[in-house]
């Protein structure tokens, strides 16, 4: 165990605190609950990526006083970066710019406070675009998200997996409807949004392109792809952009428990019958690289970041992240008792982390193109979705309309 | 294709006690489906004991970048704050 001395002592103090008041109470019903240091666990990142992401400098002692910090590791971040917000806001300088101020300058400045730009502030028309394009293929990746995972809701195990699948999968609902909410602040339409992903001139996360086979790939989903999406997630609640670092806060508290569920199901699997622990490593060995991929690609063929970093917008890189990622899930894998597929995986001291493999970035941009194994058929879902809710929404707008028209009546 | 249906704020208010709070924004054709999305999307956690919808288009914002400085009037009346007053020593309960 030494070689995870990065992980030190401290974390695993913590995991023993707050095992017992993180844990669900929905979890402790029938069937294996995870065991109790593992929960704790999954959301704790590294000590040594403290130090190799800079983030010791941004977040102070968060990591290193889990005694006094019931929600340490990520949940902890997210915390932080709330308070931040909160602290930022109670220095903000008052009212706007100055009448002779430059509104540029102005906008420079508040990002250099690590302060907000709010809705209505002037902000550079790269920077709204930017934010825009970003918080929609967001959004749309929440919405397609829900496919893979809806896939096995009528055949979940038993009805407790059932029911937390399906909140679950609600949540994903609810995390697209927090980001549409956002990018609209940017003055763009929800049916504008929509378009564009229905007509396919914005993305979604490539990861949704990826079949769903068994029932174990519902707990990797959960593991791997959920907690990508955390490690992605958790620095955007610093994002300079009010309205989308308020709903990252929001989605990141959510997607704590959805790591949990598919670290469970994988879990139990796991130590259950062979053939279950086949099944939970065919999965584990399917979702790695894709999930891995997750990052985008590598920093040098990183495209947008540079200007994304300086607003702000963006605070790691991608490959910084996938790192962080790596370094996280190594131990989580142990418990379980599953292998990562990757030979090459060994613990580096001189980095303080996690020599690995990277994934196909040409299978990457192939599936990115519309060649992945499932991209037209989730589009094909979506848009099939969208219509047969037609009625639905005209239905609505009729109702209102006519009790409108009968309010009218009665104030005439 | 129907036309969008309006958007509304959404205020919560999370415990008895606390004022309602600004968490967000949806779309619904009338106010009684905003109220019942908003408590789908915005409680699903028993974050609230209390939801206000109001159409966002019934509000009026005044404006941070406006020039001429809104808030300014309140600048120097340092006056309004206690800290402001000398209080000689030795007096209580003031
Ligand atoms: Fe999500
Ligand atoms: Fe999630």
């Amino acid at each position: 165990m030494d070689r995870y001395a990065a992980l030190g002592g401290i974390h695993l103090r913590g995991v023993i605190q707050v095992t017992g008041l993180r844990r669900s109470a929905a979890f402790t019903g029938s069937g294996q609950p995870v065991t109790e240091g593992v929960a704790g666990f999954l959301l704790h990142p590294l000590v040594s990526s403290v130090e190799s992401c800079n983030t010791g400098l941004m977040y102070g002692n968060d990591f290193s006083a889990p005694d006094d910090a019931p929600g340490g590791g990520l949940l902890g971040e997210v915390e932080a970066a709330e308070v931040a917000l909160r602290e930022a806001a109670a220095r903000a300088r008052r009212g706007g710019p100055a009448p002779e101020e430059d509104l540029e300058a102005y906008f420079v400045d508040v990002i250099d406070a690590d302060q907000k730009i709010e809705p209505r502030d002037w902000m550079p028309e790269a920077y709204r675009k930017t934010l825009i394009r970003q918080i929609a293929q967001h959004a749309h990746s929440e919405i397609i998200g829900m496919q893979p995972e809806g896939n096995w809701i009528s055949r979940a195990p038993s009805l407790k997996r059932k029911a937390i699948l399906l909140a679950k999968v609600q949540d994903e609902a609810g995390h697209g409807l927090y980001l549409y909410a956002a990018a609209e602040t940017l003055g763009i339409s929800r049916d504008e949004l929509v378009e564009l992903l229905l007509n396919g001139r914005q993305k979604y996360s490539s990861i949704f392109n990826y079949p769903t086979l068994t029932w174990a790939d519902v707990g990797a989903i959960g593991w791997l792809v959920d907690g990508a999406a955390i490690v992605n997630q958790v620095p955007l609640c610093r994002c300079s952009y009010g309205p989308y670092a308020r709903a990252m806060i929001r989605v990141c508290k959510e997607e704590s428990f959805h790591q949990r569920q598919g670290y469970e199901i994988l879990h139990t699997l796991a130590h259950g019958t062979p053939g279950q622990k086949a099944m939970a490593q065919d999965a584990v060995d399917r979702w790695w690289y894709p999930s891995l991929a997750m990052f985008g690609p590598p920093d040098g063929d990183s495209t947008h970041s540079a200007q994304s970093m300086a607003w702000k917008i963006k605070r790691f890189s991608n490959d910084e992240l996938r790192q962080r990622f790596v370094d996280m899930c190594v131990q989580q894998a142990e418990i379980l008792g599953l292998t990562l597929p990757d030979p090459d995986l060994r613990w580096n001291d001189d980095r303080r982390a996690y020599d690995y493999t990277q994934p196909d970035y040409d299978e990457l941009m192939q599936v990115i193109k519309g060649n992945g194994p499932c991209n037209r058929q989730r589009m094909e879902h979506r848009r099939r979705a969208h219509a047969d809710g037609a009625w639905v929404r005209e239905a609505a707008a009729a109702y209102a309309a006519k009790r409108a028209e009968q309010k009218e009546k009665v104030a005439a | 294709m129907t036309e969008q249906s309006p958007l509304w704020e959404v205020f919560v208010r999370a415990r008895r006690g606390l004022s309602h709070t600004h968490v967000g924004s949806l779309h619904a054709p009338d106010a009684e489906l905003a109220l019942r999305n908003a408590r789908d999307l915005y409680t699903r956690r028993q974050e609230g004991v209390s939801i206000w919808v109001v159409p966002a288009g019934a509000i009026t914002a005044s404006s941070p970048d406006e020039k001429d400085a809104f808030f300014d009037p309140a600048a120097d009346k340092v006056y309004r704050h206690p800290t402001f007053y000398e209080v000689p020593d030795g007096v209580a309960h003031l």
